[in-house]
């Protein structure tokens, strides 16, 4: 059994002892600056720590944290893969330089983001690729937007049921009318739905392939042709890319516009909830729509290019998470053509789950998949009363994190499994030793399941109160 | 084995008898480099990231399936070899990534203008560091998360203690985004397209803004003399909008002085008043009381310069707009046996809920970087974060003293208080923008031919600044 550090760690603000202080800054230079009265700040109710005290806080947070370095991680849709820390040190050589540099001195910094852009292309079969979107629900608003710009006239943007949360939610602000369409009985896209949904309307259709159930869209070039042939254009989430990198290209499908998951696919860390990264690659007939600057080469230097005469704009202050492109590239250079051996044993790993636990629960649809897998306790739950959640939660206790669950919709009581290329044969066999063991745990000691975790620095929280009266500073106390 | 017969790996790693460090293209995608590029390569292998290289034969055989099985649902066409070079070993790619850090010049520099060097504490790179916080995802299962939420939940106290304002999102992307995100808050909770501007906004968050909230009317209002809104101009822009915005200190650098009166005078319109901050600044100068949104950059917070990126986006509000608010937001709660404890909460307002619905389509947000600039104001605290405002705006004044002092420059050109940016003119500024980098000086950010907006803070010293009038007193015509 798993047993996580527990300290009861006050908060900053109730550790503060007054006078004390933990920083260390130079004298100032000329004559003290008179601040006028109507601006000066009186009151500044910040905590007094020394260095040892914040070391020791947050050492000890950490302790109470987990993440791939801790162990199995299979949160579905997410790829929590390793993160190589030769990536994490030779990113820092980077870290001192300004965005605003002369272009003669950031040579350096623009090579890193020019042949990122190349080998994203060469990646995904697109024409561009821009870098500054900063997460990938950044990449999908940006997409959007230039469906927006270059498909005028043209108000809905279709949606299959199964799709990201995010995907509806950035079709919505880039101003689009959702449609969804249902999935069929395979768990993929329902042409014949899909042929009623498009109509002059349509802008495009957002799709992830293989989609969040793992499976293969193989009507892939039916659905584009589809979609062109109504005027409407094809946006990949690149959010599940990890199963097809190195092996086919959302460009050969058909797809007209691509985001990566930098944070996913090329194993920069998720820094427990980011910074992320969220490129956007497009084909020919979109390059001009694509957010300024680009970086170019003209065979001697390399430089921002702004002239897209139908660029959408901005998308971020400046070039985007350029600390994020940077070890994304280096891990890119480290693989090289091994990228294809990552998705291969990704999707190795992910069918060998299925294959070991089907039997067990419940696993709706196709038995092949690709990086992920989807069980449903919908049977468990029926006859236990412990749910997806209560499963979920179990894991923690067993030193293994939980899946997604609840996700996608179309499965009820889900568990959404990616186990990436990361987890060895033996931590994967462990996984389904864990998961039989809950399974037999519901039938013969379900309150062990139904209260998990009882292992982690707390138990289960009251989140009906943290929504119905939010305590959301210190001060609300 | 593989989706294709396996390529040449190349030859096991060997010692590289002479491995050039110029000129080296790390990537070059044609075939002909690749091949040239690869008779030069010290090969390695992933193995090291990816474990089950060496039981995929096995797995694959107790599975009774062949690795073309697990791939035989993509369509035959579409499965390509892309040419990529072998994996290389962790020697060959630290040459070849310290080769390209070797084509950036680093200078002494004088840019700001939304990215800024300030003085990190070592401990905050060393705790950073710790793998628990940033190998791990959004903490969606808050009981084995709790230090990454206690984080979380810290940071938006120090924020909404360092703004005065009640609520804080637990990050946006960057100040650009988070603008465009408040514009569209102040267009859901008053049903106005119109959002007012100051016409001294910074151009980088100007165009994120128009280019995510396209559908909303950016009007901008005129200033006076010393750069302070006009207030007459405003009355009458006023009129029906959802918002004012202002930032403070201004692009410019100087402060304003009237800030009261223009959220009063957006008041009177029912419009909701936004204001943009340099964090830091508010160590010694007083937040706005009037404002309903404060937004700015974390980034000077404990976060290196990074070319621009990761940055943080702050975003803080009254409690009235708390559910209308966009990201991510953490609360304090109990577990069942009443302990304190952490989750993310509300939300009903986020997209993996709301799908179309949701306040914002942001997922993977800013985290470790809200925690980064937590660990700042921890360690700054009451006194060190007032220190370091004051050394800033000390230096900025000593700084434009002794340009101002300098035949043919003028500093500053508005008649107001600054912070830490400032504006120098010359009428041929641009010609002694190149002088300057002649003499391994980055100046400021030039806003046309003849002024540039210059930024010093407590990272400058005595010399820096002698060296900086020196080379001004260097130029001549």
């Amino acid at each position: 059994m798993y047993r996580q550090a527990t300290f009861c760690e006050p908060l900053l603000k109730e550790k503060s002892v007054a006078g004390r202080t933990g920083y260390s800054l130079p004298e100032p230079l000329g004559e003290p600056v008179s601040i006028p009265q109507s601006l000066r700040r009186e009151e500044l109710p910040l905590p007094e720590l020394s260095e040892v005290d914040v070391v020791r806080h947050y050492t000890r947070l950490s302790e109470m944290n987990f993440g791939v370095d801790t162990g199995t991680y299979p949160l579905g849709s997410c790829t929590m893969k390793y993160n190589p820390k030769i990536t994490e040190e030779l990113s820092t050589l980077f870290s001192g330089f300004h965005p605003l540099q002369d272009e003669s001195t950031i040579q350096g910094c623009l090579e890193v983001l020019y042949n990122l852009q190349e080998y994203l292309k060469l990646i995904s079969g697109t024409a561009a690729v821009t870098l500054q979107p900063a997460a990938g629900a950044g990449g999908e608003l940006t997409g959007a937007l230039i469906i927006k710009a270059c498909q005028k006239g043209r108000t809905e943007m279709v949606v299959p049921d199964s799709a990201h949360g995010t995907n509806p939610a950035s079709a919505h602000m880039a101003g689009f009318d959702v449609v969804e369409i249902p999935s069929n009985d395979q768990g993929t896209v329902d042409l014949e739905a899909l042929k009623s949904a498009v109509t002059e309307r349509t802008a495009g259709l957002m799709l992830t392939n293989p989609n969040t159930l793992g499976i293969f869209e193989k009507d892939i070039i039916q659905i584009a042709d589809t979609v062109h042939d109504a005027g409407g254009l094809l946006y990949y989430d690149g959010a599940n890319l990890n199963a097809i990198a190195g092996i086919c290209r959302p460009g050969d499908m058909g797809f007209d516009i691509v985001h990566f998951n930098l944070h996913k696919t090329f194993s920069t860390p998720h820094g427990g909830g980011g910074p992320g990264s969220g490129p956007v690659g497009v084909c020919e007939k979109l390059k001009d729509y694509l957010p300024v600057p680009l970086v170019d080469y003209n065979g001697e230097n390399y430089y921002f290019d702004n002239d897209l005469p139908m660029t959408i704009g901005k998308v971020h202050g400046f070039y985007g998470n350029f600390q994020v492109a940077v070890k994304a590239y280096i891990y890119a250079v480290i693989m090289g053509s091994d990228i294809r051996t990552a998705s291969q044993v990704a999707v190795l790993n992910a069918n060998y789950l299925a294959q070991n636990l089907r039997d067990h629960y419940e696993m709706p649809y196709q038995p092949l998949r690709k990086h992920e897998i989807v069980l449903s306790c919908e049977k468990i739950k029926r006859e236990t009363d412990c749910r997806a959640l209560d499963i979920a939660r179990r894991l923690l206790d067993y030193g293994i994190h939980a899946p997604t669950i609840y996700f996608p919709l179309i499965v009820h009581e889900a568990l959404m499994i990616e186990p990436t290329e990361s987890e060895s044969k033996e931590e994967l066999d462990r996984f389904i030793e864990v998961m039989i063991q809950i399974k037999n745990e519901c039938y013969t000691t379900p309150h062990m399941v139904r209260e998990a975790p009882h292992n982690t620095a707390v138990g289960r929280l009251d989140e009906v109160k943290a929504a119905r009266s939010p305590v959301l500073a210190w001060n609300q106390i | 084995m593989g989706v294709y017969s396996e390529k040449d790996r190349g030859e096991s790693p060997s010692k590289p008898s002479h491995i050039p460090t110029e000129n080296l293209h790390l990537f070059s995608f044609s075939n002909e480099n690749l091949y040239n590029l690869t008779s030069t390569l010290v090969t390695g292998d992933s193995m090291r990231y990816i474990p089950n290289v060496s039981e995929q034969e096995l797995m694959l055989k107790q599975m009774n399936m062949t690795m073309e099985d697990l791939f035989k649902d993509i369509p035959h066409h579409l499965k390509r070899e892309i040419p990529l070079h072998p994996p290389l070993s962790d020697l060959e790619v630290s040459r070849r990534i310290e080769a390209t850090v070797k084509k950036n010049k680093t200078m002494l520099s004088f840019l700001g203008s939304g990215c800024y060097n300030h003085y990190i504490p070592s401990h905050i790179k060393e705790l950073l560091s710790r793998s628990e916080f940033y190998t791990a995802y959004t903490p969606y299962q808050p009981e084995i998360s709790q230090g990454m939420l206690q984080a979380l939940f810290e940071y938006q106290s120090l924020i909404c203690d360092l703004t005065g304002m009640d609520v804080c999102n637990s990050s946006n992307y960057d100040w650009a985004t988070a603008l465009a995100e408040a514009a569209l808050l102040c267009e859901r909770s008053t049903g106005s397209k119109k959002f007012v501007v100051s016409d001294l906004l910074s151009p980088f968050r100007e165009k994120v803004l128009t280019t995510l909230a396209p559908d909303l009317e950016v009007v901008k209002v005129s200033h006076d003399t010393r750069g302070h809104i006009d207030l007459e101009d405003l009355k009458k822009k006023v009129a029906h909008a959802g918002g004012v915005y202002v930032e403070q200190p201004s692009f410019y650098g100087f402060l304003h002085e009237n800030l009261s009166s223009v959220g009063e005078i957006a008041h009177d319109a029912s419009a909701l008043f936004t204001v943009g901050v340099d964090p830091i600044s508010l160590g010694c100068i007083s937040p706005e009381h009037s404002a309903d949104v404060i937004i700015g950059d974390g980034q000077g917070l404990g976060l290196p310069q990074n070319f621009g990126g990761p940055l943080l986006g702050i975003f803080a509000c009254r409690k009235a707009l708390l559910r209308k608010m966009p990201g991510r937001v953490i609360g304090m709660t109990e577990s069942e046996s009443g302990e304190r404890g952490f989750v993310m909460t509300l939300q009903t307002r986020e997209q993996h809920i709301r799908r179309e619905k949701a306040t914002s389509n942001i997922c993977t947000n800013q985290a470790l970087c809200a925690v980064a600039a937590a660990m700042y104001l921890a360690t700054m605290g009451k006194q060190g974060l007032r220190e370091v405002a004051e050394l800033c705006m000390r230096n900025a004044g000593y700084t434009m003293q002794k340009i101002n002092e300098i035949p043919g420059f003028e500093s500053p050109i508005f008649d107001a208080p600054h912070f830490k940016e400032f504006t120098v003119r010359h009428p041929q500024y641009a010609k002694v923008h190149e002088h300057l980098l002649r003499h391994n000086i980055q100046g400021g950010f030039m806003t046309d031919k003849t002024t540039a907006i210059y930024c010093v803070t407590e990272m400058h010293t005595a010399l820096d600044i002698d060296a900086l009038v020196t080379g001004l007193e260097g130029f001549h015509v």
